[in-house]
């Protein structure tokens, strides 16, 4: 092993860039399997051949042409909050991803209850997009802001009482753990595919992707950028390189909530039964492993997004309250009870 | 009852998989999305329009009259038509010369045309004619005026005339461009 000795600085700086480094590469990989070729090939088209081989390079134009674009204000904007708004939902985005391991060691910052950090930084997100919502000065903003604070807020608790049960069976809230726990576990005694919590916790998983789905305001839920009614909700305004970050923003959640999904849910890192390897390819093994996990599932999110029609406002209020919620309390119930049992 | 809604919301996820399957594996299990696809790559492939597609108008010039009245019809007002009166020889021998009109200008601004054809419907001298040509898009806005010259040259792209159905003959009203110009499609 190479010790290296680095300053505090040096430390913050490498992990900072490994972060985005990861989120980025992670978002632009999705954005061009998912958005541009998986969502082609479902209505029977190719999506972007032109730039590059198969298309490949169209993230690259895309960007290009954002950055290229002019960065409009609204004449009444309150500038400050606006110019902000998309800078801080992609911190929360990137707060998200700070914490997923990506190995035995790989992690960007390994916190004693980094479940519980995720929880809270995805929702500073709310935040940003009702500064955006209010800051713009533009009643379709205005609503689509406060749409999504109402489906965020509401999302957030069956979100959070659905990984209650995963930290029950694991005993921690550290993600880090939550993988030692699925990979070393076993179901009633049978082991030797551990025990991924999708098996044991298939309702949570199920409430955390619908809520997740949710979160991302993704359709069925894109009621806050629903862009029949609202035009686009809270981004209306924004153009540019705003527009871009909000872009990346989107689906740099998508892969954030999905990697944690695929720690919680799908062992993480860890390859499903014992492959006799050993731990220290597993530093390498590792990363790949959880990406492709993540990816999969982020597959899921837009495999969903673009099969189905928008829910209606209190449809989306009345799944949270009357039926994500009932049904994530009584697995808590039941999961609490079966883990004293056992 | 009605019937439960999970499957329902299962079944769409399975269609919108079936058709990603269709396209991306469409013979066997190497992927060629390529041949899967519905859509062609246009600039590459082309398909061939409907003969009668409404691509853009010609003009056969010894036909016109500049009697006017497409550029009236025109919902745009896109048609523009100057003319002068001249004599032509006479039709029988010893008769007078005869008075005609002459075209010094007819255009089409392609910007403003909306293709509704009614101008070729209006027209009772068949000198307008739909051709299913479409490739004529400019830099420049402007250039989208046709002049005369250019409407005369798209007679050439005419389709042959299609036979009308059985049983239609009493109602043909068009026929066909004179075969000196037209010289097939």
């Amino acid at each position: 092993m190479i010790a290296l000795e680095l300053a505090y600085w040096q430390e913050t700086t490498l992990r900072v860039v490994i972060g985005l480094a990861a989120l980025l590469a992670l978002t632009g990989g999705v954005v061009y399997l998912f958005l541009f070729k998986f969502v082609s090939f479902m209505q029977s088209r190719l999506g972007p051949m032109e730039a590059g081989p198969y298309g490949s390079l169209q993230l690259l134009a895309e960007v290009g042409k954002w950055l290229q674009k002019e960065d409009i204000f609204t004449e009444r904007a309150d500038r400050i909050v606006f110019a902000a708004s998309p800078f801080v939902v992609i911190t929360s985005t990137f707060l998200l991803f700070v914490v997923v391991p990506g190995g035995p060691n790989a992690v960007v910052a390994d916190l004693d209850n980094s479940l519980l950090y995720a929880m809270a930084v995805s929702a500073i997100s709310v935040i940003g997009i009702l500064m955006a919502g209010w800051a713009s000065a533009n009643k379709y903003a205005l609503l689509g802001g406060l749409r999504a604070a109402g489906q965020l807020v509401a999302y957030e608790l069956p979100m959070i009482l659905a990984i209650v049960g995963v930290v029950i069976q694991a005993g921690s809230l550290n993600l880090q753990d939550i993988v030692y726990a699925q990979s070393e576990g076993e179901i009633f005694g049978v082991g030797w595919i551990g025990n991924p919590f999708i098996l044991t916790q298939f309702v949570g998983f199920l409430v955390f992707m619908i809520a997740m789905q949710a979160e991302l305001t993704q359709t069925p839920f894109d009621m806050p950028v629903a862009e029949s009614e609202l035009v686009a909700g809270y981004m209306v305004e924004y153009s540019g390189i705003r527009f871009l970050v909000y872009f990346i923003a989107e689906f740099a959640t998508a892969v954030g909530f999905s990697a944690i999904a695929a720690t919680m849910f799908l062992g993480g890192w860890a390859l499903p039964a014992d492959w006799g390897i050993s731990r220290d390819w597993m530093h390498v093994i590792g990363p790949i492993v959880a990406a492709t996990k993540a990816i999969a599932l982020t597959g899921l999110v837009f495999w969903v997004r673009f099969s189905f029609p928008r829910f209606r406002e209190d449809q989306l209020q009345r799944l949270a309250w009357k039926f994500l919620i009932p049904i994530t309390l009584a697995n808590i119930v039941v999961t609490g009870v079966l883990k004293v049992a056992f | 009852m009605p019937a439960p809604k999970v499957p329902g919301v299962l079944k769409g996820l399975g269609v919108t998989l079936r058709e990603a399957m269709k396209t991306m594996f469409p013979g066997g299990p190497v992927p060629s999305p390529s041949k899967g696809a519905a859509t062609v790559q246009y600039p590459r492939e082309k398909e061939l329009p409907a003969t009668r597609s409404r691509g853009v108008i010609s003009l056969h010039e010894e036909n016109c009259t500049s009697c006017m009245l497409c550029a009236r019809e025109c919902p745009d007002w896109c048609i523009y038509i100057e003319a002068h009166k001249t004599l032509a020889p006479p039709r029988r021998a010893g008769g007078k010369p005869r008075q005609v009109n002459t075209l010094d200008r007819f255009d089409i601004d392609y910007s403003l045309c909306m293709y509704c054809g009614i101008c070729v419907e209006v027209c009772p001298f068949e000198a307008l004619f739909w051709t299913p040509e479409y490739e004529y898009s400019e830099f420049k806005i402007a250039d989208l005026l046709h002049d005369k010259e250019r409407l005369g040259q798209w007679l050439d792209t005419v389709p042959e005339f299609e036979a009308y159905e059985a049983g239609s003959e009493a109602k043909v009203k068009k026929v066909p461009p004179p075969p000196t110009k037209a010289s097939g499609s």
